[in-house]
């Protein structure tokens, strides 16, 4: 069990990251704030362009300045705030305390090394350990992934292998140091489903093994329902609900979550039953409209919601939501 | 779905498409084939939607191809309305296209960005001789735009002024603009935001009643699939491996891989989900350059028996009128 009375490993603190091109400043993560206790899941759902890879992408300043830049917060890890570390002292948490696994297995390896360099690069660099060691180390990592004859696999190329086995090199680069915390960001987006469900399986076994915790950045509600303690659901660089996988699938509270359960189709419902998209089309991050951002698109909108923002309010135990309107 | 009736709008015979492999920089060698479809029959009924599921590289999108006749297949047949369409020349072929349309996955590369929206959807008009002048064509390119939702204010735009969804929108009306009995769908969701995916699918299924089409819907997303086919068919690796009613493939799926690919779709639930049976099958998909002997799926099976190793499972077992499978442990 997550004890959350405990300090959260990682707190996030009005975090805001924008993006200032020709055309205007893109408020790509506008004001979020969460927190992520020791071996806890947390899961960030959205559509594209709701910012949670950006948000993913700040904790560990990877984003690209210019023209990105975290214009303010606090992403305290540890107890010390990453946002005011030095490059050095940032590169010593990158890869070591805090992973990331990213979306494109194809295009996040390194295509002129081999599969062993990328995966020991993390551990001859942070841990100090010899280079005989470090493959002894590899080649079991690649084993716990389940890669077909990993001692083989440490001198191919990435180009040699599939979609999936690219990931499992991932999760195993992303798993060498034992981090505190890993980022997955889309992992399993580009595989198809019996791969999906192998990989998905793998990471939360490994992540249980070692105690690490998990943010999970996926547009799949299934995903997040199998695998998340707690969902932060993103719209247009805010967070609109947060709460336990159990109360956001049960009760969701915001127009937006409501309608992105109503939008897909399940495999265990009736088959009569047609779904109800959510209408319009999504925010253009440089025009957002005034109030809150959703309410263009909104069936339950007020004249307040045209007007003002809402804050995230607490509405039951572990539940939050920011909506001025109660629908259920 | 309504009732219907019950003739045949396409039968597809042994459909197969194997594209060779060559070595060699001059004298080019011939040394064996990519089966992508190995042999496929199935038949789509007027007025129903049949889904086409499997996973990347099982030869979905190209036996959509095929029928098409965008890739002639290399053998077998494909009978459009009593007719073998694979030996049509190219004049004849013509008069069928207008029959059989397509909607393509990607709607950032299947639009001509140096065309307008209007002249895109309204191509198909002036080849197809279906319009006379000038107004006639603005008044049918207005009313397919308002068809598809989009306003008909927005016709004289360039696709990249128009988000995914809505380019998707323009891809279906292009697709209507020759009132077409069959439409292949070929992953026309699986590029879009959920929320927009559902506005798409209801429009799929507005049109399909207004018009009285009939769908081949070529997905891998298996609860969209079931959400809008009548019948599905599952595929793996260049074959049909299981042919039933939605109802019946969903409640009793006969086939491992059928079984392992509901079970590795996750529900958008977290009790029901963390609590239902998990088949979860090991390895990965084999080449369809050197496909595994006997039944294709036997390497990654886990109830394999030695027959599965030796006999690929065919002609299958019909279990009833609605459920076909093709697997040696099925008795």
């Amino acid at each position: 069990m997550i004890d959350r009375t405990m300090t959260p490993l990682l707190e996030v603190r009005n975090l805001q990251t924008h993006f200032f091109t020709d055309q205007g400043i893109i408020r790509a993560v506008n004001g979020i704030s969460y927190d992520l206790h020791e071996g806890e899941t947390l899961g960030i759902v959205g559509e594209s362009g709701c910012g949670k890879s950006i948000s993913a992408f700040s904790i560990l300043r990877l984003i690209p300045n210019p023209p990105g830049k975290i214009v303010n917060g606090e992403v305290i890890f540890e107890g010390t705030d990453l946002l005011q570390l030095s490059d050095r002292e940032m590169c010593a948490v990158r890869g070591n305390k805090i992973a990331m696994i990213f979306q494109e297995p194809m295009t996040s390896l390194n295509p002129v090394l081999t599969i062993g360099h990328q995966v020991m690069e993390p551990m001859v660099l942070h841990q100090k350990i010899g280079k005989k060691q470090a493959i002894q180390e590899s080649i079991q990592l690649l084993s716990k992934v389940q890669l077909s004859e990993p001692e083989a696999r440490m001198n191919s190329f990435p180009h040699q292998l599939s979609g999936g086995m690219r990931q499992r090199v991932m999760i195993a680069m992303g798993m060498s140091c034992k981090p505190k915390l890993i980022i997955a960001d889309e992992p399993t987006t580009a595989l198809d489903v019996t791969i999906q469900a192998q990989l998905l399986e793998l990471m939360k076994g490994l992540t249980r093994d070692i105690g690490t915790a998990l943010i999970l950045i996926t547009h799949n509600l299934g995903i997040v329902a199998r695998y998340a303690d707690r969902v932060l659901v993103m719209y247009a660089g805010r967070i609109v609900e947060k709460a336990t996988a159990k109360k956001l699938y049960s009760s969701p509270s915001h127009p937006y979550t409501i309608g992105l359960l109503a939008s897909v189709p399940r495999l265990d419902q009736d088959l009569k039953k047609s779904l109800s998209p959510i209408e319009g089309q999504p925010p253009d991050l440089l025009n957002l409209p005034k109030g809150c951002a959703f309410h263009p698109r909104c069936r339950y909108r007020i004249p307040k919601c045209f007007t003002q923002s809402p804050e995230l309010e607490q509405i039951s135990d572990n539940h939050e939501k920011a909506c001025w309107v109660d629908v259920h | 779905m309504s009732i219907k009736p019950k003739n045949s709008l396409l039968q597809v015979n042994n459909l197969k498409k194997y594209y060779p492999v060559y070595t060699g920089m001059f004298l080019k060698k011939k040394i064996g084939d990519v089966r992508a479809v190995d042999g496929i029959s199935f038949e789509i009924l007027n007025g129903e939607t049949l889904g086409l599921v499997g996973e990347s590289g099982c030869g979905k999108t190209t036996c959509g191809r095929s029928i098409l006749q965008l890739d002639p297949p290399t053998s077998g047949s494909v009978i459009f309305q009593g007719k073998d369409i694979t030996q049509l020349r190219k004049q004849e072929l013509r008069a069928i296209r207008k029959k059989i349309q397509v909607i393509f996955q990607d709607p950032f590369g299947s639009l001509n960005p140096r065309m307008t929206a209007r002249n895109i959807i309204g191509e198909l008009l002036i080849i197809h001789g279906m319009t006379d002048n000038k107004t006639e064509y603005h008044e049918q390119t207005d009313h397919l735009f308002m068809s598809v939702g989009l306003d008909p204010a927005m016709a004289d735009r360039y696709p990249h002024e128009f988000s995914g969804g809505q380019r998707q929108r323009i891809g279906i009306a292009r697709a209507l603009s020759v009132k077409p009995e069959l439409i292949v769908c070929d992953e026309p969701v699986s590029a879009l935001d959920v929320s927009i995916q559902a506005q798409i699918i209801n429009l799929l299924q507005d049109l399909q009643e207004r018009f009285q089409l009939t769908y081949l819907f070529i997905a891998h997303d298996l609860a969209v699939v079931r959400h809008l086919s009548d019948r599905v068919a599952v595929m793996y690796l260049g074959n049909i491996v299981e042919i039933a009613d939605r109802a019946e493939l969903y409640i009793n799926p006969l086939h491992p891989y059928t079984k392992a690919l509901f079970s590795a779709v996750p529900i958008p639930d977290p009790e029901i989900e963390r609590t239902r049976e998990h088949l979860l099958i090991f390895g990965e998909v084999g080449s369809p350059f050197h496909p595994p002997a006997g039944c294709k799926f036997h390497p990654r099976c886990p109830f394999a028996k030695s027959v599965c190793r030796e006999e690929p499972p065919f002609p299958g077992k019909t279990i009833d009128d609605n459920h076909w499978v093709a697997c040696h442990l099925i008795q």
